[in-house]
């Protein structure tokens, strides 16, 4: 069985974001990029299905410019089998990215596509989501934990707000990792020097027959208004004043 | 660390430099002892009052005076903490040029006044070299002003470098310019696995080879040392669960491009790897992996201290007898204690510690003074970086010459005449070094 797990290069987690003076976007110059947590956890999660010997292969792609080729040779490393780049320039958001994954889901005939819950950057928890619709295959997203079946089926535990939610779905099957699924491994040397030698294949959007058409423009990011300080009041009448008359509470 | 206890019965906390100079020009006058505090982070109880000596501690005086972003070059008071001064510079594209596990707590007058060494002098030198004025009020209250800003000044003798690693005894650091190197974006960190200390030496001298200007920290660690970390501190995870070694090196290398310094890295791992001088490596991936890495090594010192009591050696040893001194204790004390070593490998400075179910005398008479004898031996220093304290007040002549510790006094004569600053610590008392010369 082969699995498929999309993976996003982003801004590192740990990184302190800055908005640009232009407001047009966040700092990304000599910033530290990594791949998303939640993509890494995707993989940590097909690398232990084919360690418990379900999956035969397991299969990474990124898509956008020249620098994803980073995020995939991490992904080797940790241990993928190969690696697919879907090159472009253009900006992508999740419905572009949904589209290119049904393609390239397509051609490699996964039985599981693994992503994660949502980037770090945009937040935006969709394409997991529309890729399952566009192949009208089942999903279960923010799981914490997937089990097999012995009828091609899997059975996933979901994080919901009401807590647990348990489905079975057939396969093929689109699964999105949410925090608590594992831990990610690290990248140990003997996967490095292997991943040197394993392939990352190019494809390009017009490749694959998609069309690209920016479906968003970014009018303007700014910060969260800056926190006003606390004010420490003299006495009771004082509070009561403030709440009455500044903050209009009471 | 518990092991010493103070019995002051005043602490004063001065704002300005001019109240520190009154201060002493009191205790000066009434012959009143006074023991300088910073973060009190230190290790070796030097910041611990011994008696009743007055504390005078520099908290309260933690203001930037001024940042040049041209240069680097930082001026500060005595009490800023060391991660807040890494905080600001950092926010303007600068680090510190020293860093170590007590940094949140750890101020830059304490740092200055013991020559504090940490993770990266390996990259950046040591204060030393680093600091290039400081403000110092000397015991009889005289504010002696040596706050140059300048790279290069070679106008008579160097004072400051007197005060620095001075431990308080010759003068109190009020004020500290220093240079700061700039924040560099590319930053990696590799956690490898060695079976023997020879090969962690073949391992650093091909590191210096082929990462040479990009190599920014290489430290180790022993088997012991990993255990005692997963064992007893929280969020620790082992880097290389499958690989059960008895040594560990940390490196981490600091450079201008990512691309050419993971070339490097890669290339030094490689090669690494085949001459078959380390068996297992871990290369982080994104900055919490770096960070959970540093966290095994900068754990050792808090991990080791939940395990009852301890005893801490920091010691300098040539490189090739580091982990002799280890083995030798190993098997000295056999059972009746756990024996660790860990440290600034890339500085020669051995982290001995010695771990007990409690604090024992018969034990310390089997650590001491045989570990200060094998270290004099090896021609090696009995404090690193910690400084002498209290602790080893009296060790000083295992590294160092009678003549030169007369030199010392002398300096202490001149700057501290009636000896009111940070008293029992340091060098010897009078009467013990006059005993010590008539040995000799």
């Amino acid at each position: 069985m082969k699995v498929l797990v999309a993976v996003k290069r982003v801004i590192d987690y740990a990184v302190k974001i800055r908005v640009k003076a232009d407001k047009t976007g966040v700092e990304m110059n000599n910033v530290k990029m990594s791949m998303n947590p939640f993509c890494e956890i995707a993989l940590e999660e097909a690398l232990r299905f084919r360690e418990a010997g379900k999956a035969s292969e397991v299969v990474v792609v990124s898509m956008g410019g020249p620098q994803c080729v980073e995020t995939l040779r991490t992904g080797l490393a940790m241990g993928a089998d190969r690696a697919i780049h879907v090159s472009t320039e253009i900006p992508l958001y999740p419905l572009a990215v949904a589209k290119l994954l049904r393609a390239v889901a397509a051609n490699e005939q996964p039985q599981i596509l693994l992503l994660g819950k949502q980037a770090i950057d945009d937040d935006a928890n969709q394409t997991g989501q529309m890729v399952a619709g566009l192949l009208k295959w089942p999903q279960a997203t923010f799981a914490s934990k997937v089990y097999f079946g012995d009828k091609n089926d899997v059975t996933v535990e979901r994080e919901v707000d009401g807590g647990l939610e348990t489905l079975r779905l057939q396969l093929p099957a689109v699964i999105t990792t949410d925090l608590r699924l594992n831990e990610p491994r690290y990248a140990t040397l003997p996967n490095i020097m292997k991943a040197k030698k394993k392939t990352i294949s190019k494809l390009t959007p017009e490749e694959l027959k998609v069309e690209i058409k920016p479906d968003f423009k970014i009018l303007e990011v700014v910060d969260p208004p800056k926190r006003k300080g606390g004010v420490m009041v003299g006495s009771v009448d004082e509070l009561v004043d403030k709440l009455k008359n500044e903050a209009h509470v009471i | 660390m518990n092991k010493y206890e103070g019995h002051s019965q005043l602490l004063l906390r001065p704002r300005t430099t001019q109240q520190v100079s009154e201060i002493l020009q009191y205790c000066y006058a009434g012959r009143l002892a006074v023991v300088p505090q910073g973060g009190n982070t230190g290790l070796v109880g030097g910041s611990v009052p011994v008696f009743d000596e007055v504390i005078l501690n520099l908290g309260a005086m933690n203001k930037i005076l001024n940042f040049d972003e041209a240069s680097g070059i930082l001026v500060c008071e005595a009490g800023c903490i060391l991660e807040s001064l890494d905080n600001y510079v950092g926010s303007r594209g600068y680090v510190m040029p020293l860093d170590l596990g007590a940094k949140g707590s750890c101020q830059i007058g304490g740092n200055v006044s013991t020559n504090a060494g940490g993770l990266r002098l390996l990259r950046y030198g040591s204060l030393h070299g680093n600091v290039l004025g400081l403000e110092v009020v000397l015991a009889d209250g005289t504010v002696l002003d040596l706050l140059g800003t300048l790279r290069k000044d070679n106008t008579g003798y160097d004072l400051k470098q007197l005060f620095i690693g001075g431990e308080g005894t010759l003068g109190v650091v009020t004020k500290v310019s220093i240079i700061t190197p700039p924040k560099l974006a590319s930053t990696n960190v590799a956690f490898l696995a060695c079976e023997d200390y020879v090969s962690c030496q073949k391992t650093f001298a091909q590191a210096k080879l082929q990462l040479g200007e990009i190599l920014s920290a290489f430290e180790f660690l022993d088997r012991y040392a990993l255990d005692v970390v997963l064992k007893h501190l929280d969020g620790t995870r082992d880097p290389l669960p499958d690989s059960k070694q008895h040594f560990y090196l940390l490196v981490e290398t600091t450079g201008s491009n990512q691309l050419h310094d993971k070339e490097k890295l890669d290339a030094f791992l490689e090669s690494a790897i085949e001459q078959g001088l380390i068996t297992d490596g871990a290369v982080a991936q994104d900055i919490s992996q770096a960070a959970s890495f540093w966290k095994v090594r900068e754990g050792v010192a808090e991990a080791m201290g939940k395990g009852g009591a301890v005893y801490k050696y920091d010691l300098s040893i040539p490189l090739k007898d580091l982990y002799t001194l280890v083995e030798d204790m190993r098997s000295r004390l056999k059972d009746s204690a756990t024996v660790v070593g860990y440290g600034h490998m890339g500085d020669g400075n051995l982290h001995l510690n010695i771990m007990a179910p409690k604090y024992d005398n018969e034990l310390l008479a089997q650590i001491e003074p045989y570990v200060y004898e094998w270290t004099a031996a090896a021609k090696g220093s009995i404090s690193a970086e910690h400084g002498l304290g209290f602790m080893k007040a009296k060790a000083i002549h295992y590294s160092k010459s009678t003549a030169a510790v007369q030199v010392m006094e002398g300096f202490k004569k001149l700057l501290d005449p009636r000896g009111i600053l940070n008293p029992y610590k340091v060098l010897p008392s009078p009467s013990e070094s006059h005993v010590i010369s008539e040995a000799t």
